[in-house]
C-alpha cells in the first residue's frame, strides 16, 4: 500500500512517502493510524492528538472508512488553503 | 457553463481570467470576482510556502465547483488556486462566479471560498523576515463551522 504524508505529518514522520505490507486485518483508516502508531514511537508522535485527516485514493476519508482496495491512502494535518 | 480551475505556482491576473469569461456574451448579468491575498498582518513574514496534494487538490476543487454548479444557476466558475512560496501581496487563489443575477453569484463565491478552506488539500508554512520558520499555519475552528451555514 502507497501511503502519503503531507504538511506538519510528513515533518513529523520525515517521509513524503512510502510503500507498506500491511496486515489483512486491518479493516479502516483507524486501524492503520493505530497499527502505524504501534509500530514506531515516530508514528505514534505524528498521529498523537487525534487531529489527523485521510484520504483514500485522492477523496477525503473518515476514520471509519474501509481501506479494502485503497491504493493510495494520504495522512494529513486539517486543511489551511484558500 | 464555462469552467476554469486550475492549480499553478505562477501568479494569475484576476481582471483578465473576468474578462475571459464575461468577454462576447450578453447573457452574464452579474460576476462576482474574489482574490485571497498573502497578508502579512505585522510585518514578520517573508513567505508563505504552500504545500498540496498534487492530483486531490484538482480533484476536489473539481467536486466543491460541482456541488456550487448544482446549487446556482450559473453561467461561468473560475477556480485558480497557487501553490509554492508566496510573498506578501501577492494573489493565493481567485474564485470568479458569473450569473444571471447577483445573489447567485455572490453566494456560490462565499460558498466556494468557505468550501475550498477547509476541503482543498492545501496547507500554509510560515517563513519568517528574521530567517526563522514560523511554523505552520493552524486551521481555524471558525473555518469549519463556517460550512454548516451551507448545510440545506
Amino acid at each position: 500500500m502507497k501511503l502519503v504524508y503531507f504538511a506538519s505529518l510528513r515533518e513529523r514522520i520525515g517521509l513524503s512517502e512510502e510503500d507498506r505490507e500491511l496486515p489483512a486485518d486491518l479493516r479502516s483508516v483507524a486501524d492503520l493510524i493505530g497499527w502505524l502508531s504501534a509500530q514506531d514511537e515516530v508514528y505514534a508522535y505524528a498521529f498523537s492528538g487525534g487531529f489527523a485527516r485521510a484520504a483514500i485514493d485522492r477523496k477525503h476519508a473518515k476514520p471509519e472508512a474501509s481501506i479494502a482496495g485503497a491504493r493510495e491512502i494520504a495522512f494529513f494535518p486539517p486543511m489551511t488553503g484558500g | 457553463m464555462l469552467k476554469t480551475i486550475r492549480v499553478q505556482d505562477s501568479p494569475f491576473d484576476a481582471a483578465a481570467e473576468a474578462e475571459a469569461m464575461s468577454k462576447g456574451r450578453t447573457e452574464i448579468g452579474a460576476l462576482v470576482s474574489f482574490v485571497g491575498l498573502c497578508r502579512d498582518e505585522a510585518g514578520t513574514l517573508a513567505t508563505l510556502e504552500l504545500e498540496h496534494y498534487p492530483g486531490m487538490a484538482e480533484t476536489e476543487l473539481e467536486r466543491i465547483a460541482g456541488e456550487a454548479e448544482a446549487r446556482w444557476p450559473l453561467l461561468g466558475l473560475t477556480v485558480i488556486h497557487r501553490f509554492g512560496k508566496i510573498r506578501p501581496g501577492e494573489p493565493i487563489v481567485l474564485v470568479i462566479c458569473a450569473s444571471s443575477h447577483r445573489q447567485a453569484a455572490f453566494s456560490a463565491a462565499e460558498f466556494l471560498m468557505d468550501f475550498l478552506k477547509s476541503r482543498a488539500p492545501f496547507w500554509k508554512k510560515e517563513h519568517r523576515a528574521d530567517g526563522t520558520q514560523g511554523g505552520w499555519v493552524e486551521a481555524k475552528d471558525a473555518d469549519e463551522a463556517a460550512l454548516d451555514r451551507w448545510k440545506a
